[in-house]
């Protein structure tokens, strides 16, 4: 029996939230606020109203401009023509792996998956590599084009390709998923009724995937039009001109000054990235035909003698895709200059020495890199868990608000995030007196904003497999917020955030779009070592870092993958 | 140990701004063993959540003891109220060990040593689960984790034990059991108890008063008894025990009798003092019926054989009657005597059609 004391009566508090609770909701506000709503309000109001001065003269010569109208023009046509290209192979292949019995379907995954996970300048550069007339594969192979002659990749259609490829898996996933809740009973139906492999296809499975194609092709445009990495290593040596290269192209050529012009352009892409939401919604909106009855998933067709005809088409794509590049891109680290044909006489570790060792820049991009994805992973793995708590369990409004525009700068094309970072940071903080701009911290900042979502949504698919009411019983037995947040949430949640944390890492260690435009002597990262060293035309030591990059890219997906049991599904983009 | 006491108690939908739980005036005595029993969407599980805290009233007052946890003028939340809680998918954490659930709550007030160790075992041995201290709550049976979960509110010696339909993802035949095992947590710890299902059976077998709700309101209060042979409204009737509600003509009242025509028959049946003459609704329960050499005509619907007896499905001149009877064979025809019956209060013929 419970002592007097036991009972002494609780006071009556004015609100049902404790300190720490309000404490940290009020910390995650000004997080968000920081990282999030400021950059993109200036953003806006740098557009409408450049150097403070209202008026929207700056935004129609920009856009009046016939630089920004071609590149505007190369944009949309190589975006347009990279998304069918990218829906052709993700949803192809997303159709034949959940709707058929091909072998080693999680092997033919990871392997796709890979390329979305190799960052796109060095698939751009691999790519270039084993096409151009210095390729060491082709070389030894005798097929590579005469020497002097142009890398048939530095046109628009190899921006194309290249889009079409790297998208590619972003519809893969959508449509997966999708399939996975076709139910068998419904194909089975379409059989009972004499239907055939093909027509069930078309008149069953289409329709209810359609959402789903929408949907990823809606993701992978607007991912192809906020992509720097292909552009910048195919695009620019062509002269090929997109929004995001002209952005980086005037900054970097006239500095500051051209901020107004610049803003006014991220705008422009932003802009069309917003539209091209919208009607993905639409479309999605249009093509839905509401739930179907729930049962087993549909295991699809057996292809029989077929099987093997489909399995090697698959290899030999994924094979010419991925490997042969990243093939083409090991052989040039390990020779001494462009057009050294490869062989036991020429191969040499030089490359990696010299990178890691006597350039100063390449040494430093991997331990800027290594720290900045690293603090952004950790300090994310901290904010997800709370974020994910209050807006599920909790039911915050202000704080699924805030989660939804967390989403902002993660959407919007980087350039237009590292411009809104830019325009907030250049000037000396407020009280503080220091500017962050040209300091690694700002690229730390632009990486928090950009990663939250990232990191917040496997925290929150995992919260959706806890019952709500191990918090509440928590609760019950007495803890506060920060104590439950600490019991409870985090230990729960640890997989999931892990995993989260890896991604950000990930995504953020191979990331060239944000820091191409925020870095400064001192501050290069991974991406931007490549970038450079492409440009200054050291092919093999932008291969050496690229094949350094890759292998770590490699390493993490290891590492998560060991996470994987212990995770919800669909966490990991690329487990089958 | 505390009373609870909830006064004019209002809690709307978020989305729809519908009532949920509808000006609810309900005392619960100090020690009380109360069931809130209902059809789902009536409001019991809302009406425990305001209690628990994990709800906010919009307008109203819950008290408990002596302290007022939610009101007007302020909110206790729910880790400062003692009470506990048992939920219905238990909410056992996955990630510590049954010790280390059971003990959370004293890990929480700061409790720790010998009297931690010591409490923790006394909790556990309370529900017989003492050799399965180091286990996770993955590798036990669905009985033994509701009784961690039992065994997690009885630590802290709770001022009020909430239970959210306790035994529904039970499989029957452990139901029975754990019940047993509810009326012995309750004469043990003399804690005030509220417990929430929709199976009628269990909250007559379990409380000493139950609540029956409709549309977010106490539809009825009463000790199990009273609530059978007694139901205050049509709907209670209907959903507790399984009765015929049948159209009757009250001819006059004297006391708790009234003398009734129905199904065609004059008979007395018990009636609420004050009862007033004219049409009115009566409920017959199935044990209130037998066959009978004359009386009413019926016809037989649908039988049901249940063991010890058959549950007959009749049709009395249009009237539906169950009755429940012994005897393994009923003819297709027969004749049926009123032998109780309760003049449902307040109740209209005019009601039912």
């Amino acid at each position: 029996m419970p002592s007097d004391a036991a009972l002494a009566p609780p006071p009556l508090a004015g609100t049902g939230m404790d300190g720490g609770e309000r404490a940290v909701r009020l910390g995650l506000a000004a997080f968000v606020a920081l990282v999030a709503f400021w950059p993109v309000a200036r953003l806006l109001a740098e557009a409408v109203a450049p150097g403070g001065h209202p008026g929207l003269r700056v935004l129609a010569q920009t856009w009046a401009a016939p630089a920004t109208r071609v590149a505007l023009g190369h944009t949309l046509v190589a975006s347009g023509l990279g998304t069918v290209l990218a829906t052709l192979l993700g949803a192809g292949l997303a159709l034949v792996v959940a709707l058929t019995d091909i072998r080693a379907k999680a092997a033919v995954v990871v392997t796709f998956m890979l390329l979305l996970m190799v960052a796109p300048q060095v698939l751009a550069l691999a790519w270039a590599q084993l096409a151009g007339p210095g390729s060491p594969l082709l070389g030894a192979l005798g097929l590579a084009p005469r020497p002097g002659s142009r890398n048939p990749l530095y046109s628009p259609g190899g921006v194309v390709l290249l889009f079409g490829l790297h998208h590619a898996p972003l519809v893969f996933l959508a449509v997966r998923a999708a399939l996975r809740q076709v139910p068998q009973a419904l194909l089975e139906a379409a059989q009972v009724s004499g239907a055939g492999a093909w027509r069930s296809l078309l008149t069953i499975v289409l329709p209810l995937a359609g959402p789903a194609i929408a949907a990823g092709a809606g993701l992978a445009f607007v991912s192809c039009i906020g992509n720097f990495g292909i552009p910048a290593l195919l695009g620019i040596p062509a002269g090929y001109s997109v929004l995001v290269t002209l952005i980086y192209q005037r900054l970097s050529g006239f500095g500051p000054a051209v901020l107004p012009e610049v803003a006014a352009i991220a705008l422009g892409l932003g802009l069309i990235a917003g539209l091209a939401l919208a009607l993905q919604g639409w479309l999605r909106g249009l093509l839905q035909v509401g739930g179907a009855d729930a049962g087993p998933a549909a295991t699809g067709w057996q292809l029989g003698r077929w099987r093997p005809a489909a399995e090697a088409l698959i290899w030999a794509l994924l094979l010419v895709a991925l490997v042969l590049p990243l093939a083409a891109l090991l052989a040039q680290s390990l020779v001494p200059a462009v057009g050294v044909r490869l062989s036991a006489a020429t191969a040499t570790l030089a490359n990696y020495g010299y990178v890691l060792g006597e350039d100063a820049a390449a040494r430093r991009a991997f331990t800027n890199s290594f720290l900045l994805a690293g603090a952004a992973a950790a300090i994310l793995l901290l904010l997800a868990v709370p974020l994910a708590v209050l807006g599920e369990w909790r039911r915050s409004r202000a704080i699924a608000l805030l989660s939804l525009a967390a989403e902002l700068p993660y959407a919007l094309p980087g350039v237009v995030l590292a411009m809104a970072m830019i325009l907030v940071f250049l000037r000396p903080l407020p009280l503080l007196g220091i500017s962050l701009y040209s300091t690694p911290w700002i690229i730390l900042l632009a990486y928090l904003a950009r990663f939250l979502t990232l990191a917040w949504r496997p925290v929150t698919a995992g919260l959706a497999q806890v019952d709500r009411h191990l918090d509440e019983a928590a609760q019950g037995a007495g803890a506060g917020f920060l104590y439950r947040l600490r019991t409870v949430a985090y230990p729960l949640l640890a997989p999931a955030a892990g995993a989260g944390a890896i991604l950000v890492f990930l995504t953020a260690f191979n990331e060239l779009t944000v820091s191409a435009l925020l870095w400064s002597s001192g501050s290069e990262t991974v991406g931007v070592a490549i970038f450079s060293l492409d440009q200054g035309g050291e092919s093999s030591a932008a291969a050496a870092v690229s094949v350094l990059s890759v292998s770590a890219t490699l390493a993490l997906i290891g590492v998560a993958s060991l996470l994987a049991r212990r995770l919800p599904p669909g966490v990991l983009p690329w487990r089958a | 140990m505390a009373r609870v006491i909830l006064a004019g108690v209002t809690r709307r939908f978020t989305a729809t701004g519908a009532a949920a739980v509808d000006t609810v005036d309900l005392t619960v005595a100090d020690g009380g063993f109360i069931a809130l029993l209902g059809p789902s969407g009536c409001g019991k599980t809302t009406l425990l959540r305001l209690i628990a805290g994990f709800e906010r009233p919009d307008a109203g007052r819950v008290t408990i003891g002596d302290d007022t946890v939610a009101g007007p003028d302020g909110f206790v939340p729910p880790e400062r109220r003692q009470v506990g809680m048992v939920f219905q998918s238990f909410a056992l954490w996955p990630h510590m060990t049954v010790a280390g659930n059971v003990g959370y709550p004293l890990r929480v007030a700061g409790i720790r040593g010998p009297d931690y160790h010591r409490k923790v075992a006394e909790a556990l041995a309370a529900v017989s689960l003492g050799p399965l201290a180091d286990r996770r709550p993955a590798a036990l049976s669905g009985g033994q984790r509701q009784r961690v979960a039992l065994a997690r509110c009885l630590v802290m010696r709770p001022r009020v034990v909430l239970l959210d339909e306790p035994l529904a993802s039970l499989d029957p035949h452990l139901r029975t059991a754990m019940q047993a095992e509810f009326t012995r947590f309750h004469a043990l710890t003399r804690a005030t108890m509220i417990y929430v299902t929709h199976d009628q059976a269990e909250a007559l077998a379990l409380a000493d008063q139950v609540a029956v709700m409709q549309h977010g309101r106490i539809a009825q209060l009463a000790p199990p008894r009273e609530l059978y042979r007694a139901p205050a409204s049509e709907f209670v009737a209907r959903f507790v025990g399984g009765g015929a509600v049948v159209p009757a003509m009250v001819l006059s009242a004297q006391g708790d009798t009234a003398e009734v025509e129905l199904l065609g028959l004059r008979r007395r049946l018990r009636a609420a003092p004050g009862q007033r003459p004219g049409p009115a609704l009566a409920c017959l329960r199935p044990e209130d019926l037998r066959i009978a050499a004359d009386g009413a005509a019926a016809t037989l619907r649908a039988a049901r054989y249940q063991g010890a007896t058959t549950e007959a499905e009749l049709d009395v001149g249009g009237q539906t009657v169950w009755l429940r009877t012994q005897s393994d064979t009923i003819p297709d025809a027969l004749y049926l005597d009123v032998t109780d019956g309760w003049v449902i209060p307040g109740s209209k013929e005019a009601v039912l059609f």
